[in-house]
């Protein structure tokens, strides 16, 4: 058994709240001798109590993992869960408070794109330069130049100054720098967000590539569910600092996902965030999932759900229809119904009570997206709210009825939502000829 | 294979002194294309490039000449005044340009030192060594009117102790970097530092007989009442032997020249155990 590539043990790092290094050596001095004398310290808000001063945050708490050469991991989180400070501690731009890192392995982290990049350098010098800065030798880079440039698209413009790149060539080439570097673990950080579907694409397949054929270690942390499910083999959910899932991607992804967002049988939509666009003529107030005290549903049954919705003072509303839209867990589109709601005038509390057949839509986590539209004569539509991932529910497998058609095992297959979508369409054959010939 | 040919522990900061020089030698392609990116990018899209480096100490010795040596009349001990303060000029500008990059490393490449590793000391070393073409520039240009002056006899007298122009240089590259680097340790987490360098380099270089020839006022002269103060400032001795070598004025006094190397090595030792501490940790704080 080879040595693990990153050993992560029981790392924290801690920083304190308030004025870091935002003081100045005469408030300091002020505070030490204040000290000295036993007097209150003049720098202290009055009425602040002092464990308030030194209040603590723990970006990182306690977390322990090891990857083996050759792993693909993702990291997920909600801002601030500490992808960002893990990924720092391991490129070492900053130590831990307490624990131990041991890396088997150089490291190429891409923790921005274009790190040490300069505007006034051609894309050739800040090729050299940023290889230099991720740790490559001169002679290394020379060797790898040509790869370099040809990945990245660039032949034509390696000798303009960089500031005229558009920041599509920029990703590019810092992208293409990184991947090629001799180094054992490859650290990045929602680079590709920046570059083309296509580029994208390219840069993945470039790093699982790595991965999977040259047994480079990826630890990679974005939002971006679809990449980390086309890279990663493993995937680990931090949430506050902690380490609270290590294992199956599509797994921590669907804890990812019921993390944020709506979550649960009764959602109370009217402190959701709306976006600039809508009307606010209508709000949705509520939604109850029905005859549930969870959120997970049988393959082909229905969702029941009630809505709670009122109009403003001013509005009159007409033709109003409430949009419902499932997304897979990756942010794909899984499937769209429409629910029509009619008239109705200002100042009014409506309640609705819905079903949905969720015929066809293959196991899976899905969360949905409530919209409300009046439409025009003419086939335009107004906004009058919109409200992102209400709650998320599970779709399960119906062991009984995979009992009733055992005889048909194409039903067996194990569906790639990224390959074959999220619908399973009926079929089944009406017609059969077997001859000899 | 060796499985921990590469190992890298990463712990909480300890100790005073972890030290890394071997590390340092593996990034010394790096600081070659620091010192090349801070040199292209200086002058890039500028009408005269290079020519630049020359005319910021040309005009401090015009000033010198007019205002010390014309109206305030001070003596130049036998040399043009032109020609004496150039000299002075021409490696107090390295000193100092030294002094004020490297004691803003910190703060001014936060951007860069936050997102990828490599040996911090990277980055002052690279200023340190950037500068000296700068130098190597203005020191051409000094050559051509010592040259010219000497050829014309006025009094100029260049001597064996040119030879000691890189060990001079070397001084002064040490000397700042440990300033520099002090300073830059600091200014992590108090500012006001950076407030008090561009004005300290002013107070030093007055303090350090560039504008005026310390050997014709009678209290700085060896033997006058201020001659062990000013000469403890360890510069002083640098800029009368690099004064000393190339005019032939003024005097070399040993005892003070050791003194000012045994500074130098003390700051420069400090100014790296300092750096070294801060380092790991300086991006939470700056």
């Amino acid at each position: 058994m080879a040595y693990p590539m990153i050993e992560i043990d029981n790392i924290s790092k801690e920083y304190r709240l308030g004025a870091i290094g935002g003081t100045t050596l005469t408030a300091e001095l002020q505070t030490k001798i204040a000290k000295l004398r036993g007097k209150e310290d003049p720098n202290s808000k009055i009425g602040a109590r002092q464990h308030e001063k030194n209040e603590r945050f723990l970006a990182l708490d306690g977390v322990s993992f090891t990857v083996q050469p050759g792993e693909a991991v993702g990291i997920i989180g909600h801002n601030g869960a500490g992808k960002s400070t893990l990924l720092k501690l391991i490129s070492r731009v900053t130590a831990p408070s307490s624990g131990e890192i041991r890396l088997r392995g150089r490291v190429a982290s891409m923790l921005e794109v274009g790190t040490g990049f300069h505007p006034e350098l051609t894309g050739r010098e800040n090729v050299y330069m940023n290889g230099a800065i991720l740790g490559m030798t001169k002679a290394e880079i020379d060797r790898k130049f040509d790869q370099i440039v040809e990945f990245a698209e660039m032949e034509k413009f390696i000798d303009t100054p960089v500031k005229r790149y558009s920041s599509g060539m920029y990703v590019k080439l810092a992208f293409s720098v990184a991947a090629h570097l001799d180094s054992e673990i490859m650290i990045m950080d929602e680079v590709l967000a920046v570059g083309d579907a296509k580029f994208q694409s390219k840069c993945l397949s470039k790093m699982s590539d790595e991965a999977h054929n040259s047994g480079k270690t990826i630890l990679y942390v974005s939002h971006n569910m679809g990449t980390i499910q086309r890279l990663c083999d493993r995937c680990i959910v931090l949430d506050h600092g902690k380490l609270i899932f290590d294992g199956n991607v599509d797994e921590a992804i669907g804890l990812y996902l019921r993390h944020g967002g709506g979550e649960g049988n009764c959602v109370d939509m009217s402190a959701f965030e709306r976006n600039q666009w809508v009307t606010k003529s209508i709000q949705m107030t509520q939604m109850n999932l029905v005859g549930k005290n969870n959120c997970v549903y049988l393959q082909d049954s229905d969702l029941i759900f009630d809505l709670f919705w009122k109009t403003s003072a001013d509005a009159v509303i007409r033709d109003l229809v409430l949009r419902c839209t499932f997304y897979h867990q990756s942010g794909a589109v899984a499937a769209f119904t429409t629910v029509g709601l009619g008239n109705s005038g200002p100042n009014e509390e409506h309640y609705n009570q819905v079903i949905i057949s969720l015929s066809g839509i293959v196991p899976g986590s899905y969360y949905l997206t409530f919209d409300m539209n009046e439409v025009n004569a003419d086939g335009s539509d107004v906004w009058n709210d919109s409200c992102e991932q209400v709650t998320t529910i599970s779709i399960e497998k119906n062991q009984q009825q995979k009992a009733e058609v055992h005889s048909d095992h194409s039903s067996m297959i194990p569906w790639k939502h990224s390959v074959y979508g999220s619908v399973r369409l009926y079929s089944s054959i009406i017609k059969e000829r077997r001859e000899k010939i | 294979m060796d499985e921990n040919r590469y190992l890298t522990i990463i712990k909480p900061r300890s100790g005073w002194f972890d030290l890394n020089l071997r590390e340092l030698v593996r990034y010394k392609d790096l600081i070659f294309l620091f010192v090349k990116r801070n040199f292209v990018s200086m002058y890039k899209q500028t009408i005269l490039g290079p020519a630049w480096a020359v005319i910021q100490p040309l005009l401090t010795t015009v000033v010198f000449s007019l205002v010390f040596g014309s109206i305030a009349g001070l003596a130049a001990d036998g040399v043009p005044s032109f020609i004496f303060y150039l000299t002075a000029n021409v490696i107090w500008a390295y000193f100092s340009s030294c002094l004020t990059t490297t004691s803003n490393t910190f703060i001014a490449n936060s951007s860069i030192l936050g997102k990828v590793y490599f040996p911090r000391l990277v980055m002052p070393i690279s200023t340190v060594l950037s500068k000296l073409i700068d130098f190597a520039i203005q020191y051409a240009f000094m050559v051509i009117f010592v040259i010219y002056f000497w050829l014309t006899d006025s009094g100029v007298h260049p001597n064996w102790f040119i030879l000691m122009t890189p060990v001079l240089l070397l001084q002064l590259a040490m000397l700042s970097l440990g300033v520099g680097v002090i300073i830059s340790a600091a200014t992590t987490k108090y500012r006001d530092l950076r407030m008090l360098v561009s004005f300290g380099v002013q107070l030093w270089m007055y303090g350090t007989p560039v504008a005026y020839d310390m050997f014709s006022i009678a209290g700085f002269a060896p033997g006058g009442k201020y001659y062990g103060i000013i000469m403890c400032n360890p510069v002083t001795p640098i800029v009368n032997m690099f004064r000393y070598a190339y005019l032939g004025i003024g005097s070399i006094d040993w005892f003070y020249y050791g003194i000012s190397w045994i500074v130098t090595l003390v700051v420069l030792f400090l100014g790296i155990v300092l750096f070294s501490r801060v380092e790991k940790t300086f991006m939470d704080t700056v």
